[in-house]
């Protein structure tokens, strides 16, 4: 079994897909180590590929003039990172830094729409997959901006 | 000590502890200064001309000479009580309320789980652990918190970590590129703890739709509701059941809690008419 293989199919984001559609996936893999400080990528940047996180750990950040990079949430091991690929204009819409050494597997965007595209039932699983992620971190942001530590008691509606 | 009486109690020692949050040190202004409690419960604190406010009880339940109190300076007691001295005296009554299940988790992992200032009425809880240690199998603490700069009890969350017996992780909301910590809610860091379901002990305090959050995971991964505890908050006033202030659904949360099992009040909890 190639090691690519190996290592896809026991990371919780592709962890029972069937054998046919992580060969189709490998297809796509390749590994990639970023060094702490370095960018996976930058906003405005093309969207080129989807990254399932081995170990480590990489910040999402957005700059902003006055604060400078604020990070709004980091992700770690077994976690998967980026879906800006997947819509049009296939951007990136925030800076993503790593913290820590971080191993992962890079799958290309273009050849994995590609794939979804021939393998409809692959398409379908991944979609199932990621929207389960968007909820999840959907559900989170909401909670952040509640800003639920606060000190500051929100206004009560009547 | 009568439950109704406030006692008159010295300011030993205020500890800074983030902008808006921070310790008391109380000695008793008479002969005996022991003040026995059990973790989770809370004092009635009073300033007096001003009033009473509850307060969990944060200090070691094994060093019971000294009274600790963390809070945060957001309503008009407690603003006034930031503004007290070494040396002035406030009304103390109580302990009031049921405890932290720290005996009864004996043998069990033990995930404690606390948000913002709502580490403070946990930290009993994690002192007694600790003093327990070979009591207890497997030890964390995931703590979430608005900033880096709002991390309660920061000196002594790193002197925990140093022991190597117990993991502490810790998250906040937001941050600058200075802190290399993790970003995101504090049940992101659930998805990285291992721990069986059967035998572990969960201790959850925080806003209350944290500890909504934070159950709702818990769930998913098996953990039954007889061992979920949390504390709850209400508008507590006489501390004993009798005014109902502080009444939530058939339960009074500062004598029937604040800590609960959260099979009892599964029911209420985040019922809006509550």
């Amino acid at each position: 079994m190639d090691s690519l293989e190996r290592i896809l199919k026991d990371h919780p984001f592709v962890k029972n897909l069937s054998p046919d559609h992580i060969q189709l996936i490998v297809g796509c893999a390749k590994n990639i180590v970023f060094e702490p400080g370095r960018f996976l990528f930058k906003e405005d940047e093309d969207a080129s590929e989807f990254y399932i996180i081995r170990t480590g750990k990489v910040a999402l950040e957005i700059y902003t003039p006055e604060y400078g990079p604020i990070t709004i949430q980091t992700l770690g091991n077994g976690e998967v990172l980026g879906w800006s690929w997947l819509v049009p204009p296939y951007e990136w819409r925030f800076d993503c830094r790593a913290v820590e050494l971080t191993r992962a597997i890079a799958l290309d965007g273009k050849c994995l729409r590609g794939k979804c595209e021939q393998e409809p039932k692959l398409g379908y699983e991944l979609m199932k997959r990621l929207s389960s992620v968007f909820e999840g971190r959907l559900y989170a942001m909401r909670l952040q901006l509640l800003d639920i530590y606060s000190s500051q008691e929100p206004k009560q509606s009547k | 000590m009568c439950s109704m009486i406030p006692h008159p109690y010295k300011i030993d020692r205020v500890i800074k502890e983030t902008h808006d949050t921070f310790t008391l040190e109380l000695k008793s202004c008479n002969g005996n200064g022991n003040f026995e409690f059990k973790a989770g419960q809370f004092n009635m604190l009073y300033v007096f001309g001003v009033g009473e406010v509850p307060i969990s009880i944060s200090g070691d339940p094994n060093e019971i000479d000294t009274l600790v109190h963390t809070t945060r300076a957001v309503g008009t007691v407690t603003k006034e009580i930031a503004k007290l001295k070494k040396g002035n005296i406030i009304g103390v009554r109580g302990p009031f309320g049921t405890s932290w299940p720290v005996v009864e988790a004996k043998g069990n992992d033990v995930i404690i789980i606390a948000g913002g200032i709502g580490l403070a009425p946990l930290r009993p809880a994690i002192r007694q652990i600790i003093s327990q240690r070979k009591s207890y199998g497997k030890v964390v603490l995931l703590y979430g918190t608005r900033t880096p700069e709002d991390i309660l009890l920061r000196r002594e969350l790193e002197r925990l970590r140093s022991r190597l017996d117990i993991d502490i992780d810790v998250t906040v909301d937001r941050a600058t590129r200075e802190w290399t910590g993790n970003v995101g809610v504090v049940t992101s860091l659930l998805s990285s703890t291992p721990f069986d379901p059967i035998n572990t002990t969960v201790m959850i305090c925080g806003p209350e739709i944290m500890m909504r959050y934070t159950i709702s995971e818990l769930e998913k991964r098996g953990l039954n509701h007889d061992n979920i505890f949390v504390s709850m908050e209400r508008n507590m006033k006489c501390g004993v059941g009798f005014c109902g202030h502080c009444q939530y659904g058939t339960e009074f949360i500062c004598k029937d809690g604040p800590v609960f099992s959260f099979t009892r009040i599964k029911d209420l909890f985040g019922k809006r008419e509550l």
